[in-house]
């Protein structure tokens, strides 16, 4: 299923906002108005584009701690979300969650998440409830190369196949758990073989080409929505800045990570979309102007916004 | 009305509220044929879209409740036993516990888990334990422990319709021993809401699960040597009902709390705190905590009966805190 020229500078444009965003709160955090964690999602962009291309607004999903880039590819507003990064009341969360909370319920976004495979098991019970409910909706998982080898990743691989449930799991393989390289946390060079323990298909995709993610998402997503069940989708990829910001990478090479940045995914699709005549150096200017613009205003937004007032602090501990 | 077993209370409440309320489903290990019996039969009446085995598999019965539940379900999970909590507690107190607060009020975690706990049946370490303590410390869980088959199904049945994570815990011990007249149609105990068990004057003992059995035997056998003693069963532990404990010791100005778990930072600790703290005025003695030993809980049975807090036990505390 191939998309239209609109939809395919569409998806340009969103890979544009995540990293634009991503940057930015590089730099909001390094002037100290963003506390605590942030992860970045830098070089990762056309994952969470081409999968979230392939939903519908009603569709789930769930993220980990790498989370902004798929909040802003479910349809998330940069206001909300710096709001919510620096702790104000405006934010998503009402500033009680921050970068590694950061959910929208209304978006279908489930939340980041601070535990490293804390969110495959809640994945498969949205499967789950969309199942029961007689929904065709359907959820995915973001998670990575580090979160696949946790236990409850695979509880929910296998939960998931002996229910049939309507779920994606899409693993990130970005070469990285936290500061230890794949090639020492797991004995498989390809995540994707593990889902045949689970007897259910598994694939391999360039997660740096946002269209082959696309297409790849599309027959998944297909797939758990005709009822057929779960599947992994492997992105191939790499985390371009470190595990978390001002993280000093001392343990990576020079080298890996110059043959990666020249695989950087949006450079790789506006040199196809301008091959295409779809995009020119003009176009793209304008495009990155419209997004600082609405970077600037969400930063002024959530910097001009007050803190949570402290009743808050005991709010919402309990539903009524 | 009927006479019911504790088992046979619970399994009444289960099914009452499944027949009210389709959004309610039943997922943990063996269910279909129950462990203790609870859940038996519940498979043939409501199918096994609603009552569903799982494999060994905790973090997944308890992580996918939390996602069916912020997506609207209404799930009543089960641990085999509480002892296993430890192959899930992530799900339950880093995701379901937090994850309304984290995400600013939005999401509702109507989440019911049921677990077994205690011990005396031979069933030794790994399948014996109390921990209301570790649960009760944690924002966002509620913590239920019914002691009778009365309270057992309005706990259950306000558990279940309660919006938030509960913890509801069911002492092994009482399935088939505890009974007593249960009506037949649904009604619910609020949590939150102690309840005295026995109208004393001289001193309040504050006892749960099968220690308030205990703690009655022991004040029969005070009675006949001139004490009263009120026993008081919390019911729910987190929201804990101070103002029922607090109302008691004001009366009889001495307090004595019993509970199976380990002493030592046991579940009677905050109780007692709390008395410390709010009711110190009213107090005539220290307060003294009845628990078990500082060890686990050993296999053999008179070392696990050396193990658990008993009648004898309670009659020693409670001579000790009116001084004889």
């Amino acid at each position: 299923m191939t998309l239209s020229p609109e939809q395919m500078l569409d998806c340009y444009a969103t890979m544009k906002k995540i990293r634009l965003f991503e940057l930015r709160a590089a730099e909001e955090f390094a002037g100290m108005r963003i506390p605590g964690f942030v992860h970045l999602y830098v070089g990762q962009e056309a994952i969470a584009t081409g999968v979230c291309r392939a939903l519908r607004p009603s569709d789930y999903i769930v993220s980990n701690h790498r989370g902004h880039g798929h909040l802003i590819a479910k349809g998330g507003d940069f206001r909300y979300m710096m709001a919510e990064l620096f702790g104000k009341k405006t934010g998503y969360c009402k500033g009680k969650g921050g970068s590694m909370h950061i959910a929208s319920l209304d978006l279908g976004m489930l939340g980041a998440n601070g535990i490293v495979g804390g969110g495959p098991p809640i994945a498969v019970g949205a499967a789950l409830a969309a199942q029961y409910q007689g929904t065709d909706r359907v959820s995915v998982c973001f998670f990575g190369d580090g979160a696949s080898n946790q236990g409850t990743t695979h509880e929910a691989m296998n939960l998931a196949a002996c229910w049939s449930l309507p779920v994606v799991f899409v693993v990130e393989n970005n070469r990285w758990g936290e500061f230890t390289h794949q090639s020492k946390h797991q004995t498989v060079e390809d995540i994707a073989d593990r889902a045949a323990g689970y007897n259910f298909p598994g694939v391999i995709v360039d997660g740096n080409d946002v269209m082959a993610v696309h297409e790849t998402a599309i027959e998944a997503v297909a797939r758990a929505r005709e009822g057929k069940g779960p599947s992994l989708v492997e992105c191939k990829t790499y985390r371009i800045r470190g595990h978390f910001e001002g993280d000093p990478m001392k343990y990576r090479s020079q080298e890996e990570f110059r043959e990666w940045q020249e695989k950087d995914p949006i450079q790789r699709f506006e040199r196809k979309l301008e091959e295409m005549h779809l995009l020119e150096p003009e176009r793209i200017k304008v495009i990155e102007t419209a997004i600082r613009a609405e970077l600037d205003e969400a930063v002024r937004f959530a910097a001009d916004s007050p803190y949570p007032d402290l009743a808050e602090l005991t709010q919402d501990v309990y539903t009524a | 009305m009927s006479t019911m077993t504790f088992a046979q209370a619970l399994h009444s409440a289960l099914k009452l509220e499944m027949e009210r309320d389709p959004s309610i489903y039943l997922a943990g290990e063996d269910i279909t044929i129950g462990t203790f019996r609870v859940t038996a039969g519940l498979v043939e009446e409501f199918g096994e879209r609603r009552v569903r085995d799982t494999p060994i598999s905790e973090s997944a019965i308890v992580g996918s409740a939390v996602g069916a539940a912020v997506c609207g379900l209404r799930p009543v999970i089960e641990l085999m036993f509480v002892d296993f909590i430890g192959v899930s507690l992530d799900q339950l107190f880093n995701q379901a516990a937090k994850m309304k607060y984290m995400f600013g009020g939005r999401a509702r975690l109507p989440i019911v888990m049921r677990a077994n706990f205690g011990a005396g049946m031979g069933a030794a370490a790994q399948h014996s334990q109390s921990l209301e303590a570790w649960f009760m410390h944690v924002p966002g869980l509620k913590v239920v422990m019914p002691s009778t088959p009365y309270d057992a199904k309005g706990l259950l049945i306000s558990a279940i319709r309660d919006d938030n994570p509960v913890v509801f815990l069911e002492h092994k011990g009482l399935y088939f021993t505890a009974t007593g007249e249960v009506p037949d149609e649904a009604y619910t105990i609020p949590l939150g809401l102690a309840d005295v068990k026995r109208v004393g004057e001289d001193v309040t003992v504050v006892a749960t699960a099968r220690m308030v059995s205990q703690a009655l035997a022991a004040a029969e056998v005070l009675a006949g040597e001139g004490i009263s003693v009120e026993v008081v069963d919390p019911r729910t532990l987190s929201p804990l009902d101070e103002q029922t404990i607090l109302a008691s010791v004001k009366k009889t100005n001495r307090l004595v709390v019993v509970h199976e778990e380990v002493k030592f930072a046991g579940s009677g600790a905050e109780i007692a705190a709390m008395v410390a703290e709010k009711g110190f005025d009213d107090l005539d003695a220290p307060i003294v905590r009845v628990g078990a030993p500082f060890t686990p809980v050993p296999f053999s049975p008179p070392l696990e009966k050396a193990f658990l807090p008993k009648t004898e036990d309670i009659l020693v505390a409670v001579k000790k805190v009116v001084g004889r």
